[in-house]
């Protein structure tokens, strides 16, 4: 990753036009040609610094809902219970995490009655208990890794 | 919530928009609507926050913010309010939720998402939001992700841009 591609990611976190040329616009603020920025974003995905490019969606405004859960997995069922919670395509995100939870997935679907299905499939798929941590009240919330560039 | 057309554009975009040069255009050919109309459904979701924005994700774990530390607290329940307000204003804090209690074993009611370089990094900007907001008395850990498992963002099934008005009642959870 070079000083171009942190440029062009902490320039287009948020606000990404919505145009009939996007790419072509953000080569104008970053002094980069259209076809520039296209291979630099498709080269940042290939090689795994691009998670997603694309919308990020509110479920509660679209009639859904979102929450966290946690599990407590023995570390000799790890890898099965991994499996099966990142076999719902409704989990979003699954992190591995330090603490006798040690599974911390989001799931976000169409409507709370799916959610809670994947709830109840994933602890009988893994025979272990889950905990839901829906949101009760949500404190501003502002996503933006700015990377450091190099100023000549 | 969403009338069909809308839904038909989420499911078509959920996983992310093609790196062509017009992917409005691409979209629209995908729905059989012109791209204008896609433009003018997309801008309509992003003013009314149904779409939070549009833009890259970037990797962050993979560009060197290694450490990813959920902190979380057990505020008492007549503070947690204005101690969550204090604590999601704060820059360095991404996330900032109020969840419940589940006892015996989860304690802790306020989750603030506190990302860095270094888990020492974290542990010092935690201990600097305890000292800030005078809460340092509290029940709090910060529990670090050693690894990412999966990362997609959200995604709708395909069925739920055909569910009629009954549909809709049904599944709204209302």
């Amino acid at each position: 990753m070079d000083n171009g591609d942190r440029i062009l990611l902490n320039h287009i976190q948020k606000g990404f036009p919505v145009t009939s040329r996007p790419f072509q616009e953000v080569g104008g603020w970053l002094n980069m040609t259209e076809e520039e920025v296209l291979e630099r974003l498709r080269r940042l995905s290939q090689e795994g610094y691009l998670s997603r490019f694309g919308p990020v969606l509110n479920p509660r405004r679209l009639g859904g809902n979102s929450t966290l859960a946690a599990m407590m997995v023995p570390q000799e069922r790890l890898e099965v219970a991994i499996a099966a919670v990142n076999g719902h395509p409704q989990v979003s995100h699954n992190y591995l995490r330090e603490h006798p939870f040690n599974l911390w997935f989001v799931v976000s679907a169409e409507s709370e009655a799916v959610i809670q299905g994947v709830l109840a499939e994933i602890e009988e798929e893994t025979g272990l208990a889950v905990i839901n941590l829906p949101m009760e009240e949500e404190y501003f919330v502002e996503v933006n890794f700015q990377f450091e560039v190099d100023n000549p | 919530m969403a009338v069909e057309i809308e839904r038909r554009l989420i499911l078509a975009i959920q996983g992310g928009l093609p790196l062509v040069p017009q992917p409005y255009l691409a979209v629209a050919r995908e729905l059989g609507i012109t791209e204008e109309e896609v433009i003018i459904l997309i801008d309509g979701m992003l003013a009314d926050g149904r779409i939070k924005r549009i833009g890259a994700v970037p990797n962050h774990y993979a560009l060197g913010i290694i450490a990813n530390g959920m902190s979380v607290w057990n505020v008492p329940d007549h503070q947690v309010a204005e101690v969550g307000r204090r604590m999601g204003q704060l820059p360095v804090v991404t996330h900032c939720y109020r969840r419940p209690r589940r006892p015996p074993h989860w304690p802790y009611n306020l989750f603030a998402m506190v990302h860095g370089y270094s888990r020492e990094d974290v542990l010092v900007t935690v201990d600097g939001i305890a000292r800030e907001l005078e809460l340092e008395g509290l029940p709090r850990e910060v529990i670090f992700s050693t690894q990412l498992l999966k990362k997609t963002g959200v995604r709708f099934q395909e069925g739920w841009a055909s569910l009629g008005r009954a549909g809709l009642a049904a599944s709204s959870g209302d």
